[in-house]
């Protein structure tokens, strides 16, 4: 009897996208990461006293753009509330927050859970997704034991988005925050840098028993900056839950941390202790209105969403599900492979895709280069495409030209197969010589072959490929030696 | 050149423009007077000569090259210590920011320098606005000009006692329960609080922010007109602050009172207004008919509820409001503390006064998981009621008028130690902040121990510049707002 069988996981998340804005959400100061500290901190930010916020529109206009791509329901009306505590690094003593009524509810995202072709498809619903204010930051290093307060961060826009809690596996919750996290970057809300934690998760897990219809009790494991830690947290605590139970010990409610050194999750604070936060309406600002003109106005703005585009790149080219998903995977990548179709023609769908997906993806991974960054366009990688297409080079040369071109060294495929004279030889008679030459040359082989060992044809032909550098056509030679050796 | 001080801000305008006075010695006329009484009175709290002549200067140069000024250019006023002042210290009345000089300027701050007035001071006032009689104030109480054992009244007592006692031509207040008409009431003065919105909040340190509006203070319903047109306008750094075409509040003031309606609500006339209140309050409506104008009763049948709701949605909105004092990062901070628990306590419980800590405490208590329905959004219900009352009554009537304040000033201590009763002195100017209308107070004659009464006009949204001509009207047949206390001649 094993244990996944016995107990259910169920996972909920909620993140925080910071919104990609030129200011802050109530404030006139910029945003921009890595700052000295307080230098982006107005006297709105660091809450002087008579000071008051006024929303930036621009925040409102991410929040649009996510409802559209979500399906979600864009609230006509919404308000700020303030969430009341105190601490240092809350200037108010208020974070401004939506409480009640949040600018987006439902909606939901598919995803695909597991690698391949054998991927299963699920979709998450969403319950909401509300603008908020970040606050600042603590810093507890270098002040001689005294704590200071960096406010640069303070004001800065975040979209918290939250999952019902239909995910059943930290697989299903990683699968949720990648294409979360591809979105947002699609939609160009949010820049998805989670070194920098402009995307962080939390994660709220409870295991029941299988069939068991009420949820187990929570707890909410915070501030998961990595897909690999997301996954790694959420199976510590979901076998550390397992165990509480089966030990007979009930689980707390309790917000938990998770420590990358250890792998463990450890409790923060339980329920016991959580603050009341006397939420109310922020009476500083009037609700929020969002009139259908200004959700058309957004969605006239709006990129093709990934999924449609993954219908089309199927429906259009012929590709795989799979292959479709994966290119559509980041708004760069599925734009350089429509740029590569343009080059290269809709006939060559398939070998671009694999192209981009597989050479292209393997070196910018070797390089350490994101997409926008590789030195080789589009129309570059098309070029060769295209030349294998009409059978000028082989698939092997192709790879050497794609490197030449990789390495700046010529203009265009092209160039690169003049300058280098990898052209493939086609001509019939002068691969007939080349047979010959090999053929009298080999005589051992030869024999060999006759004699029976498969083997010994192969390395004549590798004998011949390499007297012509690898240019001649493979298939050609092997149709001649065949001829030749009477077979 | 000191019968300027009895001046209207029209006179004071001329006599600048005719190069009969300039800025510098108008501005030197009241140091040297607020060197004289201000002892005994407590209205200023913080002076800077240096800086006053400095911008007196800068008027008189501004006036000398005639381009840019307004009919306030060179006019000193004083202003309530709610208002941010850039350079000034900014203190609110309270010990947590008796240490805060303001790096920026309010916008009523800002838009009355622009204007061409000069800072005179800061005025004292109720801690963070939260009193009736300015006895809350961390810098000692205000006196009243008229009676130095009674107070001013509060929150904006210092202005008050300052525009009575012709330390200042005019005073900046805000009003969030009566802060400005109630004051203006007890020292005689005429105080205007807009409607809500079209004087900007930003800079004006909020006590409760659906409620707060600043608003002028001086000696008539003519200088508050001169005076809010240079105060009000939309300000983009207000959310609240609503944009509307520029006016001019001064437009109607000569327009004749007959055919006018005045709404007297039953509930103002009832038990609690004292006899010598309601005698002044009569012969000015008698006064009123006699200018041509006619009464008629209405009801605002909810107004019974405004006290009990106004003491709910405003602690509330303070309780969260002055949470940003809290010892990181400006104001006061307790000198010893083991953690930042004991930080934030020991510098708020120190930093606060009792009056402020009760609001807080109340605030904290109806904003509370459990209670908030209970009160905070009843209270927001009968809110809406109490401006659904106004509004039937407005069908009516032109204006509503009625008692300032149920009593002339009282006494130091008759009311400190019995908060309720403290806040059933501003049971007739609450209901119109709830509502959002506009209010303002004038001087209708003198009550028992000759202190003046205020009477209350309440206006229809945006009705201020009919509320002004009202108020004017009745200062051109009467001179109860040129009356001047004698300790202060």
């Amino acid at each position: 009897m094993t244990r996944t069988t016995q107990w259910e996981v169920v996972i909920g998340l909620e993140t925080h996208a910071q919104l990609q804005t030129k200011s802050k959400i109530f404030s006139g100061s910029s945003i921009a990461f890595g700052a000295e500290p307080n230098v982006q901190a107005s006297a709105v930010d660091i809450a002087l006293p008579g000071v008051l916020p006024v929303l930036n529109r621009e925040a409102v206009v991410c929040a649009i753009k996510f409802g559209l791509a979500v399906g979600a329901r864009i609230a006509p009306r919404s308000v700020f509330a303030r969430k009341n505590y105190f601490y240092p690094d809350l200037p108010k003593g208020y974070q401004i927050s939506q409480f009640e009524i949040p600018v987006v509810s439902g909606g939901g995202l598919a995803i695909r859970v597991g690698a391949g072709e054998t991927a299963t498809e699920k979709f998450v619903h969403l319950t909401r997704a509300h603008l908020e204010e970040d606050a600042g930051k603590s810093l507890h290093e270098d002040f001689h034991g005294r704590t200071g307060i960096d406010l640069n961060r303070a004001g800065t826009p975040l979209l918290e988005i939250v999952t019902e809690p239909e995910m059943r596996s930290s697989a299903e919750a990683v699968a949720y925050a990648k294409a979360l996290h591809a979105l947002v970057q699609w939609i160009g809300i949010c820049d998805g840098n989670m070194q920098e934690g402009s995307f962080r998760c939390d994660a709220n897990v409870s295991v029941r028993p299988m069939g068991q219809k009420e949820f187990g009790t929570r707890r909410e494991i915070k501030n998961l900056n990595s897909f690999r830690f997301m996954q790694q947290a959420i199976d510590f605590e979901v076998q550390w839950q397992i165990n509480e139970i089966e030990e007979g010990r009930a689980i707390r409610q309790a917000t938990v941390l998770f420590d990358p050194d250890t792998g463990e999750t450890r409790s923060m604070r339980t329920k016991e202790d959580a603050h009341d936060y006397r939420y109310f309406p922020d009476p500083d600002l009037l609700p929020l209105e969002i009139t259908e003109d200004w959700i058309a106005q957004v969605k006239s703005g709006l990129p093709e969403l990934p999924q449609a585009m993954k219908a089309r790149f199927e429906a259009d080219y012929g590709l795989s599900s799979y292959d479709a998903a994966t290119l559509t995977a980041s708004r760069d990548m599925a734009a350089y492979f429509e740029a590569v179709l343009a080059a290269a023609g809709r006939e060559n769908a398939k070998p671009a895709a694999n192209w981009v997906m597989g050479e292209l993806a393997a070196r910018l991974n070797k390089d350490g280069l994101e997409l926008a960054a590789a030195p080789l366009s589009a129309q570059q990688l098309a070029g060769i495409i295209r030349r294998i297409a009409d059978n000028t080079i082989s698939n092997k040369i192709a790879r050497d030209v794609f490197e030449a071109l990789w390495a700046g060294d010529g203009k265009d495929a092209d160039a690169v197969i003049e300058a280098k004279g990898w052209k493939q030889i086609t001509d019939t008679g002068a691969i007939e010589a080349l047979v010959d030459e090999v053929l009298a040359a080999n005589q051992k082989s030869v024999e060999e072959y006759r004699a029976g060992k498969e083997k010994a044809f192969n390395a004549l032909v590798g004998q011949a490929m390499k007297a012509t550098r690898g240019k001649a056509n493979p298939q050609q030679v092997t149709d001649l030696l065949k001829k030749k050796l009477g077979a | 050149m000191s019968g300027l001080i009895n001046s209207s801000l029209r006179e004071l305008s001329a006599a600048l423009a005719a190069k009969k006075v300039s800025a510098v010695e108008l501005a030197t006329l009241f140091l040297d007077r607020i060197e004289k009484f201000n002892p005994a009175l407590n209205a200023f709290i913080t002076l800077d000569r240096d800086k006053t002549l400095a911008q007196a200067r800068a008027a008189d140069e501004r006036l000398k090259a005639g381009t840019g000024t307004t009919p306030l250019t060179g006019i000193p006023l004083g202003h309530k210590d709610i208002f941010c002042t850039r350079g000034w210290r900014t203190s609110c009345g309270s010990q947590m920011l008796a240490n805060f000089v303001s790096p920026y300027d309010a916008n009523v701050v800002e838009k009355l320098a622009a204007a061409g007035m000069v800072t005179l001071g800061k005025l004292n006032m109720d801690e963070f606005a939260m009193g009736s009689s300015n006895e809350t104030s961390y810098f000692g109480p205000v006196r009243n000009p008229w009676d130095v054992s009674r107070v001013p009244g509060g929150s904006s007592g210092g202005s008050a006692a300052a525009v009575a006692a012709r330390l200042a031509p005019a005073a900046t207040g805000t009003d969030t329960g009566g802060s400005i008409r109630q004051p203006a009431a007890l020292c005689g003065l005429t105080g205007l609080k807009p409607t809500y919105g079209v004087v900007s909040r930003y800079g004006m340190i909020a006590f409760a922010s659906s409620l707060d509006q600043g608003g002028p203070m001086a000696k008539s319903a003519d200088d508050c007109a001169l005076l809010l047109n240079a105060m009000a306008g939309f300000d983009a750094r207000d959310s609240t602050s609503l944009e509307r075409p520029t006016e001019d509040y001064g437009r109607d003031l000569d327009m004749p009172l007959a055919g006018l309606r005045i709404g007297l609500p039953k509930e103002f006339f009832g038990a609690g207004m004292d006899a010598d209140v309601r005698a002044a309050v009569e012969a000015a409506l008698a006064e009123y008919r006699r200018l041509g104008a006619t009464t008629v009763e209405v009801q605002l049948p909810n107004s019974g509820l405004s006290v009990p709701a106004y003491y709910v949605i405003a602690p509330a909105e303070a309780s969260s409001n002055l949470s940003r004092f809290d010892g990181v990062r400006y104001g006061y901070r307790a000198p010893e503390y083991g953690d930042l628990t004991e930080m934030y306590s020991r510098s708020r419980a120190q930093g606060f006064g009792a009056e402020v800590k009760r609001r807080i405490l109340i605030g904290t208590y109806v904003l509370s998981h459990g209670y908030y329905d209970a009160y905070y959004l009843k209270a927001q219900r009968i809110r809406r009621l109490i401006a659904a009352d106004f509004a039937e009554a407005f069908k009516q009537c032109d204006v509503i008028m009625g008692p300032t304040s149920p009593s002339v000033a009282f006494a130091f201590g008759a009311k400190s130690a019995d908060p309720v009763q403290m806040y059933l002195s501003d049971i007739y100017t609450i209901s119109t902040n709830l509502a959002g209308l506009p209010g303002m107070s004038l001087p209708c004659g003198f009550g028992n121990n000759n202190m003046p009464v205020g009477l209350q006009i309440i206006g229809n949204w945006f009705g201020e510049a009919k509320m002004l001509s009202v108020a004017h009207q009745y200062q051109k047949a009467t001179d109860w707002h040129t009356r001047m206390p004698e300790g202060v001649k």
